[in-house]
Order: structure tokens, then sequence, then C-alpha cells
């Protein structure tokens, strides 16, 4: 394996060193590319300008704003049990998570907290979106790079998972099933046997992606050493998730902030990645979504019985004050500052996406990379367009 | 590699406080932050509130807003989290449920600021955590009044700090010195006004009443045996 990646790179230095002396021996000019808004690469409508030197991008810039559906003014109309409508449409390949935080932000302000059943499911759910969401980016990081086969499959797999979600909740992408105080409803019947079998299949479905992805030469050739982004820069840019552990931070709001969820009632690992590359990325997503499976299932054997929601009054009004409560997303830190008034809708909603603090740093990564490695580099970053634009 | 396990380093154990016992204990970390901020940066602290095992918020003099945000990262807070604004005018059109053939309602105009109090419509606030020690802390400062105020910029101290700025910019109207691409992020250059300020109507309640005073009913009463949750007229 070392064997292997040690060639690639310095086959890849000298490539580039080789290009750089053809860059100087003709003088090229330079030259606008603009990639998007409507590119397959861009997940949805974020358009790139690049400036490029011959192949090489010697600035770049992200352009958002073609999806802004204007979230945070539309929050201050709502009420409380309303708004969780809204936030589930931020990052909808993982609807679920995105309810969580403002809901644990509510009830912090309320001082209300849900019982031990409603923790157990909601974090269930939570790693249910994580696997759906994840499983999806693997796939498609292979169409990004050439590969078509992986992304039939974690579509074919990905649909196992949101199976589980339609059961428990009723809804496949838009759940909003996450209460003040609790759940909507409890689970279903049949349904834990049925997660368990497909949890199974998700660790089946990792093992196949490491195979597909991780196995291939031309794979490893295209992620290794690509898009590094070092500890400093990460930590500057706000950048969060399995970007900023495959910088080599050691951080997952999951572990290491205290929330009234049940990961700490379970036996999981945080991976990080020291390399900040493509690769590293992605194996740290990968690996995120085997752990992901073995919380469900420990979870699952440890459902607590009782009440899934707590006492709140039929009308929810939240007490004055502010409150931040932000959750490991499957796309990384999202938070919500809530100031309320004392009335039934929120003063005003700050949301802190994930996505909007990770591709901000595409203008300082993308410079002096190849064309091909932009959209690799892009892929790996793993931004959905809601989820920046909000 | 490391596995769970590991002790929050909120030092208040694992779960947030919920009753009045839990918020009487002694938060030593964020204390600790909180003095040596207020050590760095002697009388330039205006004002704070300690959440014990939930949050620090710690407001700054207007003119030590830079120096704020390095005193803050020189302690360790090396993660930039979110720059954002708050506006503290009640807004005038309330949720945007009037109803138009009625004259409007009474409202509150007076400015009320939040946590650690504040003098001026807008805030600009801040949240910096330390990724070694998993804490956070949330900067707050008084923007000065006028149309559109300026604030020296963060970006030479992190480097996230340039999209959130952009964004204040177009939504509130704040200006960054300092900034060096101070555009509009979402919006068309052309657009006029500062959508998130509170005196910027949401016209799509405005040119179509919102469907919600027209068929809105009273739930049924329903009571618990507590006679609790009972529906409001």
């Amino acid at each position: 394996m070392t064997v292997i990646t040690d060639r690639e790179q310095l086959r890849y230095i000298a490539g580039q060193a080789a290009d750089a002396r053809v860059n100087v021996e003709i003088e090229t000019e330079g030259m606008t590319l603009n990639i998007g808004p409507q590119h397959p690469a861009t997940h949805g409508t974020l358009r790139i300008v690049t400036r490029l030197d011959g192949e090489q991008v010697v600035w770049a810039e992200p352009v958002a704003g073609y999806m802004h559906r204007g979230y945070e003014k539309l929050c201050e109309v709502r009420t409380f049990p309303q708004v969780t409508t809204l936030v589930n449409r931020i990052d909808w390949l993982g609807s679920f998570a995105n309810e969580v935080p403002f809901i644990l932000a509510t009830e912090k302000l309320m001082e209300v907290e849900a019982p031990p059943r409603a923790q157990h499911i909601r974090t269930i759910l939570f790693e249910l979106s994580r696997i759906a969401n994840l499983s999806l980016f693997l796939g498609d990081l292979g169409v990004q790079l050439g590969a078509l086969t992986p992304v039939f499959y974690a579509f074919r797999d990905r649909e196992y998972v949101l199976n589980l979600i339609e059961g428990a909740t009723g809804g496949r992408f838009h759940p909003n099933f996450d209460r003040i105080g609790g759940l909507k409803d409890d689970l279903p019947k049949g349904w834990i046997d049925e997660t368990k079998a497909v949890m199974k299949k998700m660790r089946r479905f990792c093992d196949e992606m490491d195979d597909l992805l991780f196995g291939n030469e031309i794979y490893q050739a295209r992620t290794r050493g690509i898009g590094v982004i070092p500890t400093e820069v990460a930590l500057s840019y706000g950048l969060s998730g399995a970007n900023l552990r495959g910088s080599g931070v050691d951080w997952d709001l999951r572990r290491d902030q205290p929330l009234p969820m049940a990961w700490d009632k379970c036996d999981w690992k945080v991976w990080t990645h020291t390399d900040g590359d493509v690769f590293a990325r992605v194996w740290v997503r990968l690996q995120e979504t085997r752990e992901a499976t073995k919380i469900v299932d420990q979870l699952l054997d440890s459902l607590p019985s009782g009440p899934i929601m707590a006492k709140v009054p039929r009308i929810i009004k939240v007490p004055e004050g502010e409150a931040w409560v932000s959750t490991e997303n499957p796309l990384g830190e999202m938070g919500y500052y809530v100031v309320s008034r004392g009335e039934t809708g929120p003063f005003r909603v700050k949301i802190r996406t994930a996505s909007f603090n990770n591709i901000s740093v595409a203008s300082w990564v993308l410079r002096g990379v190849y064309v091909p490695d932009v959209i690799a580099i892009l892929a790996s970053l793993y931004f959905i367009l809601g989820d920046i634009d909000r | 590699m490391s596995s769970t396990g590991d002790a929050p380093a909120g030092g208040t154990g694992t779960e947030a406080p919920t009753s009045p016992e839990d918020s009487a204990l002694v938060d030593d970390a964020r204390a600790g932050v909180l003095a040596d901020l207020q050590a760095a940066l002697g009388d330039a602290v205006v004002d704070s509130l300690l959440k014990p095992g939930d949050d620090l918020w710690v407001r700054v003099r207007t003119d030590a807003w830079v120096q704020a945000g390095e005193a803050t990262k020189a302690l360790g807070f090396d993660y930039f989290c979110f720059l954002s604004v708050l506006d503290w005018l009640p807004s005038p059109y309330g949720r945007g449920e009037d109803d138009p053939t009625e004259p409007p309602p009474e409202r509150e105009t007076a400015v009320r600021p939040g946590y650690c109090g504040g003098d001026t419509r807008f805030q600009l606030f801040a949240r910096l955590v330390s990724s070694t020690r998993h804490l956070g802390v949330t900067l707050k400062v008084d923007v000065p009044d006028g149309d559109e105020p300026e604030m020296p910029s963060w970006v030479g101290l992190f480097a996230g700090a340039n999209w959130h700025e952009r964004e204040a910019w177009e939504m509130f109207g704040i200006r960054f010195a300092g900034h060096p691409d101070l555009r509009y992020l979402y919006l068309p250059t052309d657009f006029q006004g500062h959508p998130l300020r509170k005196d910027f109507p949401l016209l799509a309640r405005m040119v179509k009443p919102w469907p919600g005073i027209v068929d809105v009913e009273p739930m049924p009463a329903e009571l618990d045996a507590d006679g609790e949750g009972e529906v409001e007229p």
C-alpha cells in the first residue's frame, strides 16, 4: 500500500514540475473557466469561477446564492414548532439531523429535557440520516472521479436506510419528526429487527466501497496528496466534520460536548487522518459511516422504555433568552443561535451550517491545482447547496 | 484515533444543567477563560455572562473588537465558528400576520438588547471555540448607530470570517473596514435594502395575507391530569 502511495506521489510531483516548465517555456495566456451553476459536480447550483494558466488554476472563487431561500428571515415569522419544517430543507440528504440542534436549543431555553427513550430514538434517527447522507457521498464521489460503478450501489443501499426513516417518521427526505420535548411518535412494530438487518447490509456496503474506491489504484492516484488543507487553515476557516478530522484535528461534537443525546451511552470511535488531502477526507467519512452503523446497533439494544414526550404546554411559549446548540451533522458542525423574547416564535435564529464554512475554503485550496482536481477537491469538501445558501 | 469516554472539557459532567441546583455548579473552565479575557482586555470587557455548563458570553467595547478577537485567539480559541449580527429593534410588522383590513396594532418599538446588554440597535456577535479544550465563547460588540455603520474586519485574524462578513454586510448593512472583498454574497449587486434588518418587510407576507389569519380555528380544549396543556382562547 505504502509503496504504491509513494510512487503515485512522486509521479504527481514530477508531473507538476514538468508542467510548470512547459508553462514557462510556452508563454500561456490566462483563461477564465466558469464551472456551474448547472454542472453535475456542483450538487445543485454552485458556481465556481476559475482563472487558469494552462491547466492550472491560479485563482478560484465559489459564487453562492443561486438557492438562497432566506430561512433566517422566515424563521422570524414562524412559531417554534413550525421552524423544524423549514430547517428540514437545509441539508436535504440528512434532514432529521437538521431538526435536532434547533429542538435542543429550544428545549434548553424552555428548560425541558426529552425522556430517555426519545433521546435514544433521536440519536438513532440522527445516525440513520448520517448513514443515508454519507453513503450517497461515497457513491457520488466515484462519479466525480470517473468511476460510475459505486453510485449504483450507493443509491441501492441508501434506499434501505430511507425506507427505515420513512417507516419510523413517514417522510423519506423530510421527516419533520422531532418535537419540542420529544418525538412525534414511537417506533413502529418490527422496526428494530429490520433496522438491525439493514445495518448489516450497510456494513457490507462500506466494505464494498472500501474495495471499489480505496482499493482502486486510479482512485488513489487521483486523491492522494490532492487538495491538502493544513490544520491551522482548517481551523481558521472553521471547517468542521470530516474535513477537520481529515486534517488531523481530533474533535467530534458528538463526543466532546455534553448534550442530552445518547452518544455517550455507546462505544464508538472518532477517526482522524493526518494527511488533510482528498483521500483523508473521504476515508474519514467511510469510517464514520461504519461507526454510525455500530452506534445504531448498540442503541437499538439498549433502547429504554418509557414515554417519548416530556410535558410541554400545548401552546409553546419560549422564555426570554439566548441559546446556542450545535451538533455533529453528516456535513459537519451545524448549530442554531436562538434568541427568544418570550413569544411563540423566535426573535432571531442564526443558522450556522457546515457547508458554508467548508466551501469558503475553496478559493484557498483550489489555487494551483489542475482542472480535474478541482472536481475531486470540491467533491471531497462535500457540500449541499441548501446547506450553503440556507 | 481516540476512543470515547474522554471526559468532556466542559467540567460539569455529561448532562447540560436543567435544574436550578445544577446551574449553581461552579464552571471552573469557563470562569478561567473569562478571567483570562478580562486580564488581557482590561476595561474593554464591558459585560459578561457565564452560564455554568452551558456557555460564556462576553461583550467588549466597540473599539476593542479586533483586539478581543486577537486576545481570544491567543487563549487557544483557534476555531472560527461563525460571525453574525443581531438587530434588537422589534419588527414593526410583527410576524406578518396582521389583518390588512384592520388598522395596524400597537407594537413595542424600544430597542431592547439581550444577554450582556447593549446600547445600540445592532450588535455583532461571533463564536470562537477551542479545538483542544472544546469550550466556546460568544463575543458581542455594539455597532455604532447609523445607516451603514462600519466595523473593523476579522479577516486578518480568521480567514473564515470573509464570507460571514460578506453575509453580514448584505443582510444587515454593516460595512467591514479592511475586508478584502466586501461584495454581496447571495443577493444581486443592485439589491436595495438589507433583508435581515427587522424593518425590512418580509414581502411574501405583504403581497398576500398569511392564510393563517383566515382559516385559523381554536383547537379543541384538552386538559391533562394536572390541568396543564389547556388551549389558550
